[in-house]
């Protein structure tokens, strides 16, 4: 055990774990984040992304002592960042969930490329969304959701 | 006696809804959200009857002390029966209320109107709301299954547009599933499992053991069932994990490898003939000889590997044992018939049982959400006044759930010189789709919960009887729709199998429907007939044939010739022929690695009156790109040793580089009764990009998935 402090959604959090945890027992069991899911614990599903220094990034394997001093956003505190909460609205309004398991690895993921490239290409949506996976057959609502932010689309 | 079976076991009123003092309208349904929008569905239905706002709606989550019992949530059946016993049971209340309305005013209750709940005399302009009229009591008077109900014309809500329940939280991260759930002084569990089914445990490692007790570790074992617990969720997880590399198992008869395709069809089975898509209880009689006057006969077997549910959230439960009354939070779908098996598992009586359902990730099926619940049930007994977190891992998920039957059908006919069908046969073959824990004959509900297998006091699997309901199991669509003279059908419940089945999506129709609709364009082709008109010459539905039109239009069907390298296809069912009437068009190219790249997709549907119009699209959409996925990558695959599809590397899925655009066509028929659709989709997807595969590429595939393999042995062929 030693002290890990954590920047997350804006606060700073001192934390004693293992460093050896994989950041999203931490956010999830310490900090009671649980936006991020486990859907795979190997990265390879997307359900457990989170924003770190703004990129996205998956948290299931790799170890919480990494992310010291990091910036970290969970879909939780996307709400006050205007990207992220027009990709949240955008998915309400396209109906983009089912069940909803994946859907905030996807509104990571979303967050992250409307963040770096305000105009994405379809094709650059896809690539970005191509490391989550989704069981419900959502996709064509979420590409259209995240495609329709772009500035480059079509009014 | 009522036809709505819910109605029937749960005849009051006050089962259904309750009135709150802030104005709520509590709706109790037994039928549970997997993120079908079934709660979207069913509020909009209530509020729809009692003239109010949908926000006043508040669905109570539905748990076995509470909740009306509807058995499970399956087979699309969730409108049609808790959709229908929720819209008679609010039009009882809407007429109960005017009249108390009516006596409270003296007036005629014709006069009176409501806005939001509030009834109002305008001759007087007195008003009351509901919960005042009742003062809080309960109705205390049954569900009237002749209600009048609101009159298509009449609805503002149904079919209009409706935000799905609980979207927002799902966005925000704010959606608590059962994996995410917090009680005070909460234990996390992981089980340990053995290499397959058939191992049982040789010994564990007494050093590990004890270097994990030291650690606060909890280690359960009853036979070969074995799970650890802890305080810390990654704590829990390593010591699963060295706990597990320090076990022996004695795996006994080795797997049994054959091609399940030759086991499907040699090994013993039950064979039953089929009926107007009733089984009979009957020897199968000869396939009839060739029809007198064929001018072509055609035969061809087509085959669907084993498949998973594959939900991408591993399953989970939590479980907590106060002083003998078990608690169970699951995200089953059957509720009570999980408590009446775990109940009957452990000699309890089930009053001391509660099972409450909370929501979690999508299933589409029986997967592992009930045996989870009962793993967490047993360890809870064995570590009882605190709180167990039971998880699955993605491992588990993967290779402990109960599959998707693999089956093999065979389908033969006889066209006339015309191109008209005159003799048709069908012969499926498969395990069973009936896994689901329920109690039944032979203790079938303990049989069919995974750790009974393997606790001290062991029970084998069940040995599965054939379904006799109407389109049940493996039988589900093979009774084509078309207008074919009396077509010979057989169901083999095959025996013997290697791999644990039980209910997904779809369960037998979608080989059924797989075969089905790619012989149809088998014949058609060889009669050299365009296969819409093939369809159309055996299809006098005006509703089939409606939608088999909205396809082809929206796909821009193309009657002879292929210009390009696009392939094209379409397919149609009417779900157990009688529910929604589906049919899917798609286009697509297969690329220089005989990858299927899915360009577009029609789906054309007719669900009678539409409730939630987008939920319904939805379920056609997910339906569509999860059968997509069926088609083109799932395949189990297992050797000597056990399940080799252990994650989604060695079981990969439809991902977000092959969506096509996809068109939703609904065909509105107001008057006409609402009709499931949840599986509308699946069966004929398969089937129309099986279609478009051998329109682009002169392969026809019959055997799924259609992955590049098969593609590249095909054209080898």
């Amino acid at each position: 055990m030693e002290e890990i402090v954590l920047h997350v959604n804006g606060g700073e959090h001192r934390i004693d774990a293992d460093p050896s945890t994989p950041l999203l027992f931490v956010l999830r069991n310490h900090l009671g984040l649980t936006g991020a899911k486990l859907g795979c614990g190997l990265e390879q599903c997307g359900a457990c992304a989170v924003l770190v220094d703004g990129r996205s990034t998956l948290t299931c394997s790799a170890p919480v002592g990494d992310f010291a001093g990091r910036e970290i956003v969970t879909a939780e505190g996307l709400a006050v960042d205007a990207v992220g909460a027009a990709v949240q609205n955008a998915f309400i309004d396209a109906g983009a969930a089912q069940c909803g398991y994946c859907t905030p690895g996807l509104v990571i993921a979303a967050t992250a490329l409307l963040t770096r490239n305000a105009s994405p290409s379809a094709a650059d949506v896809r690539d970005a969304l191509s490391p989550h996976l989704c069981r419900c057959g959502s996709h064509a609502r979420v590409l259209a959701a995240v495609a329709g932010l772009s500035t480059g689309a079509a009014e | 006696m009522n036809a709505n079976p819910s109605l029937r076991k749960s005849p009051n009123l006050d089962d259904w809804i309750a009135l709150e003092a802030d104005g709520r309208i509590r709706v109790l349904s037994g039928k549970v959200d997997i993120g079908q929008r079934i709660s979207t569905a069913v509020a909009l239905i209530a509020a729809e009857e009692l003239e109010v706002d949908p926000a006043r709606i508040a669905m109570q989550p539905p748990d076995t002390d509470t909740a009306p019992d509807e058995g499970m949530t399956t087979g699309s059946n969730s409108i049609q029966q808790s959709g229908d016993a929720i819209r008679r049971a609010a039009a009882t209340a809407r007429r109960h209320l005017l009249g108390l309305a009516a006596a409270r005013f003296g007036t005629d209750a014709r006069t009176l109107e409501i806005v939001d709940g509030l009834v109002r005399d305008p001759a007087t302009n007195r008003s009351a709301t509901y919960v005042e009229l009742t003062g809080g009591a309960p109705f205390a008077i049954p569900v009237d299954a002749n209600a009048t109900v609101k009159a298509p014309g009449d609805c503002r809500l149904i079919g209009g547009p409706a935000q799905p329940r609980g979207i927002a939280d799902m966005v925000s991260g704010h959606a608590k599933y059962v994996q995410d759930l917090v009680l005070p002084g909460m234990r996390h569990a992981r089980v340990v499992r053995p290499p397959h089914h058939l191992a049982r445990l040789g010994g564990l490692d007494s050093e590990t053991v004890a270097r994990l007790e030291a650690a606060a570790i909890r280690i359960v074992r009853d036979g070969s069932f074995i799970a650890v617990a802890g305080d810390d969720e990654y704590a829990v997880v390593r010591a699963a994990d060295r706990l597990a590399r320090s076990a022996t198992w004695k795996t006994g008869i080795e797997f049994e490898e054959r091609d399940v395709f030759d086991q499907l069809v040699d090994n013993p089975r039950i064979s039953l003939p089929v009926v107007d898509g009733m089984p009979l209880e009957a020897p199968v009689s000869r396939p009839p000889a060739p029809a007198e006057g064929a001018a072509l006969s055609r035969r061809a077997r087509y085959e669907r590997p084993y498949q998973m549910h594959a939900s991408i959230g591993p399953s989970a439960a939590m479980a907590r044992d106060d002083d003998g009354h078990l608690m169970v939070w699951s995200h089953s779908q059957g509720i009570f018939p999980l408590r009446d098996s775990i109940a009957e598992s452990l000699d309890l009586d089930p009053s001391r049982i509660t099972v409450i359902h909370h929501p979690g990730p999508g299933c589409y099926g029986h997967n592992g959400a009930d045996d989870a619940a009962y793993e967490a049930a047993l360890v809870a007994r064995a570590l009882p006044g605190r709180p167990v977190l039971l998880k699955w891992t993605r491992d588990d998920e993967h290779a402990w759930e109960p599959y998707a039957s693999a089956m093999a059908v065979d389908v033969a006919a006889d066209l006339d010189a015309s191109g008209r069908v005159i003799r048709w046969t069908a012969e499926s073959h498969s395990d069973t789709h009936r896994g689901r824990p329920r109690p039944d004959a032979g203790g079938a509900g303990p049989a069919r919960l995974l750790a009974n297998r393997f606790r001290a006091d062991a029970i084998p699997p069940l040995t599965p009887t054939p379904n006799m309901n109407h389109h049940g199991g493996l039988h589900r669509n093979l009774d084509p729709y078309y207008d074919f003279p009396a077509p010979h059908l057989v169901k083999h419940l095959v025996r013997g199998l290697p791999l644990r089945t039980s209910a997904m999506r779809c369960l037998g129709a979608v080989a059924n429907i797989f075969a089905l609709e790619c012989f149809m364009d088998e014949l058609a082709e060889a009669a050299d007939i365009d296969r819409l008109e093939f369809r159309f010459n055996h299809l006098k539905d005006d509703r089939a044939r409606a939608v088999l039109r909205a396809a082809a239009d929206a796909i821009g069907w193309r009657r002879a010739g292929r210009p390009d390298d696009l392939g094209q296809g379409l397919a149609f069912a009417r779900y157990k022929n009688d529910m929604t009437f589906a049919a899917v068009a798609v286009e697509l190219r297969v690329d220089d690695q005989a990858r299927v790249r899915l360009d577009r997709a029609a789906i054309a549907a007719d669900s009678g009156q539409v409730i939630d119009r987008d939920g319904l699209r939805a379920q056609l959409e997910g339906g569509f790109l999860q059968a997509a996925s069926w088609a083109l990558y799932e395949q189990v695959r297992y050797d000597r040793d056990g399940v080799t599809s252990r994650d989604w590397e060695t079981y990969p899925i439809l991902g977000f580089d092959n969506v096509p655009e996809i068109d939703v066509i609904i065909l509105d028929r107001p008057a006409a009764e609402s009709l499931g659709a949840g599986e509308a989709a699946g069966g004929p997807t398969v089937a129309a990009i099986g279609n478009a595969i051998a329109d682009a590429t002169g392969l026809r595939l019959r055997r799924m998935p259609f992955d590049p393999d098969a593609i590249m042995a095909a054209a080898r062929r």
